[in-house]
């Protein structure tokens, strides 16, 4: 069903942190965006379509201290907002937002951090086109202007206990989802907002202590992986299980849906990615999965999957301690 | 990001290096007494072993590690390691320090990334630990202090969730990224391949806690399962065997963390020629809580034996330092040799003696409490500088 095409080589190698891959496709000028997190930088290439042209850019973390360990960067992403798209970056001190091409940081948000070591982590970790969310379980909501730098923290939502590990949405509009945004925490508990003048926690859905690493939200379904390799499918309003498979044998990494045709990407540290379909039944009202595809990175503990285009007709992989992005196309 | 990482980071690669030293010490070991000199007997191994588990397991330098910190560089956890293991009458030249400092850290990335679930991390240090007890199992004192560390282990780690681990486990791992040093003893036994990475299986039974890949089950409205389907896992898993014992003493299952030289005396553990290029801070931007901790933990270990009273005994675990020109033109082959023979020997010249006075001067003294003036700081700069 898919092919290895020629992988992109980056300046450093991936580290092992959920979600580790960002995509974002500019169709105007041809070129797709990637980045990757190596300790305290992200590595940032543009790939021309056409396979000819790759650029390379670096962005640190932003940090007074020079000790690499205590400006881990935890993870990047690229928020497509309706006006503009933005590259944020969440790190152990705070975060940084770029314009997509990362040329130039228009905001930066610290993040408190105690004066004498707890021993709870501080970092911010989960970024979605709404939010972005820290360790302390503080969901982060930013106003972003159509252009320039004046950004605002505009709310912080309390619904977890746990550290956040990621985030989802999904813009209303539509009559078939009302649950706008989704976030996960490492004790598996997913909460669902929905926006409006303020967000509102809409539901819970809790967790059996065991870390759910990735999420992701369509068509107001709630797609998550978790720590034992297992991928729940949720109805996000109710709370109803759809389905449950056990699709990896170690903790998955990352999951992304290709909206326009529902196909779904996971990928975990047992070097293995999947491609399954999700299709909703109208009649019952139920979401079914079926798989389709497997594509083994031998040897690789595998920490970001992504879609490079809305149809899902490729996809790019990255492993702890590889230094490339590794691309498939479909045959 | 974690802030735990350092009691879990030091018994780990103490104990992979007490393993090599401990194999290497018995490989050497020709003659029951210290008759011969530069040869090692049973009694002079075991004190070492006792003397660096002792340093290691002290009181002091254990509470200093469990206070929550980061984990910083390699320079400082060198620095302390060759601390700890001068606490005997042993000495290793930088080189060999360098050395034993790769093949330690190999070992450890070795466990941590085939770890089968992040909880089991405690489950590799635990085997640490219970391969320590047994080195020192002649000496009461010493088992004391290694039976209390390992207690302080279980209470503080034993209720950490998952996603701690899990996070602790990211910590290490970003920690020991882009090392790829190659061991023979693990290409040999065919866990790393020849490119230097560490070979993961799909196959096999899978942690405990996690189901057999391939079930995809579908519910209606109200929770009630309605169908089963079956995909190709693409690998051949098993069902998980049985969960380790996490207690001070128990069957631990998982076999990480256990003594791999063992089985393999008298071998020669050779690395490869690239060394662990990782770009580290210069002396001069070293973070000034790096240096704190290095100084709290080098103040908090006993004072360094003073090997003036008796004669001091060298290791050199590695001839790289001096051999190297030598060997390279030696060995006469035509394109570059790709491991370097590592070969034991215990030296004990004039040379090296002098050496030995110079690199014991080195580390500060243990000065009367109320003096921790700037004297200790610069000694410790100094220090870093000459690494």
């Amino acid at each position: 069903m898919y092919h290895k095409e020629k992988s992109i080589q980056i300046k450093n190698s991936a580290s092992a942190l959920y979600n580790n891959l960002g995509v974002l496709r500019i169709a105007p000028r041809s070129l797709t965006y990637f980045t990757v997190v190596h300790a305290n930088v992200v590595n940032m290439v543009s790939a021309s379509w056409d396979g000819l042209n790759y650029s390379h850019r670096q962005l640190q973390s932003k940090e007074p201290n020079v000790a690499t360990s205590t400006s881990l960067i935890m993870q990047a992403a690229f928020c497509a907002l309706p006006s503009r798209d933005l590259l944020v970056v969440t790190s152990q001190k705070g975060i940084q937002m770029y314009e997509s091409d990362g040329s130039t940081m228009v905001y930066w948000h610290a993040l408190d951090t105690p004066d004498t070591p707890t021993d709870q982590a501080v970092f911010a970790r989960g970024i979605s086109a709404v939010g972005k969310s820290d360790s302390s379980g503080s969901i982060l909501v930013f106003d972003v202007p159509s252009k320039g730098s004046n950004i605002t923290l505009s709310d912080v939502l309390k619904g977890h206990k746990k550290s956040i590990t990621d985030i989802a949405s999904e813009c209303s509009g539509s009559q078939d989802c009302i649950a706008d945004l989704i976030s996960a925490d490492d004790g598996g508990n997913l909460c669902v907002w929905k926006s409006g003048e303020e967000f509102q926690r809409f539901n819970n859905i809790p967790g059996f202590d065991i870390s759910c690493t990735s999420v992701k939200l369509w068509k107001g379904t709630a797609v998550a992986g978790y720590g034992t390799g297992q991928i729940r499918l949720y109805e996000a309003v109710t709370g109803i299980l759809h389905a449950e498979v056990n699709a990896h044998a170690r903790w998955i990494y990352s999951l992304d849906i290709a909206p326009f045709s529902g196909l779904l990407l996971s990928a975990a540290e047992d070097s293995l990615v999947r491609v399954w379909h999700l299709s909703i039944k109208p009649e019952s009202l139920s979401v079914e999965v079926a798989h389709l595809h497997n594509e083994c990175v031998t040897d690789t503990q595998i920490c970001g999957a992504k879609f490079c285009d809305g149809d899902g007709y490729a996809f790019a992989v990255t492993g702890y301690d590889l230094s490339e992005i590794i691309r498939y196309s479909q045959s | 990001m974690s802030m735990r990482t350092l009691p879990l980071v030091f018994i780990n690669l103490g104990g992979e290096m007490l393993y090599i030293l401990d194999q290497r010490l018995q490989a050497l070991n020709t003659s029951e007494d210290n008759s011969e000199k530069g040869v090692w007997s049973e009694k002079d191994r075991k004190r070492v072993m006792n003397d660096i588990v002792g340093a290691m397991f002290s009181k002091d330098f254990m509470d200093e590690l469990l206070k929550p910190q980061q984990l910083y560089s390699h320079r400082t956890l060198k620095t302390v390691l060759t601390r700890i293991a001068h606490a005997s009458i042993m000495r290793l030249n930088p080189a060999s320090m360098d050395r034993l400092y790769e093949l330690m850290v190999m070992a450890f990335k070795y466990q941590i990334f085939l770890c089968p679930r992040p909880k089991d991390l405690l489950l590799i240090t635990y085997n640490h630990i219970d391969t320590i007890r047994e080195l020192v199992k002649d000496t009461p004192v010493v088992v004391n202090q290694v039976d209390e560390t390992h207690r302080k282990i279980v209470e503080v780690y034993s209720s950490l969730p998952e996603g701690e681990f899990q996070l602790l486990r990211q910590t290490l791992l970003i920690f020991f990224q882009d090392m790829h040093i190659r061991v023979s003893l693990f290409l040999k036994i065919q866990v790393q391949n020849p490119n230097g990475r560490f070979a993961l299986s799909t196959s096999g039974p899978v942690p405990h806690g996690i189901d057999v890949p391939g079930l995809i089950r579908t519910f209606d409205g109200k929770g009630r399962e309605v169908r089963r389907s079956e995909f190709p896992s693409g690998g051949s898993y098993s069902s998980s065997v049985r969960e380790g014992c996490f207690e001070l003493h128990g069957d631990r299952v998982i076999r990480l963390g256990m003594d791999m030289y063992t089985v393999n005396h008298p071998e020669e553990t050779h690395t490869s020629k690239d060394t662990f290029v990782k770009t580290d801070n210069t002396p001069n931007l070293l973070a000034k809580e790096e240096l704190n901790l290095l100084a709290r933990l080098m103040g908090s270990m006993k004072a360094e034996k003073e090997p003036k009273a008796e004669t001091g005994f060298w290791i050199n675990l590695f001839t790289t330092d001096q051999g190297e020109e030598e060997e390279a033109g030696a060995s006469g082959i035509a394109e570059e040799p790709l491991f370097e023979v590592i070969n034991i020997q215990a030296m004990q010249d004039e040379q090296v003696t002098t050496e030995l006075a110079r690199i014991a001067g080195q580390f500060a003294e243990e000065e009367p409490p109320g003096n921790l003036s700037s004297s200790k700081g610069d000694d410790l700069l100094a220090m870093m500088d000459d690494l």
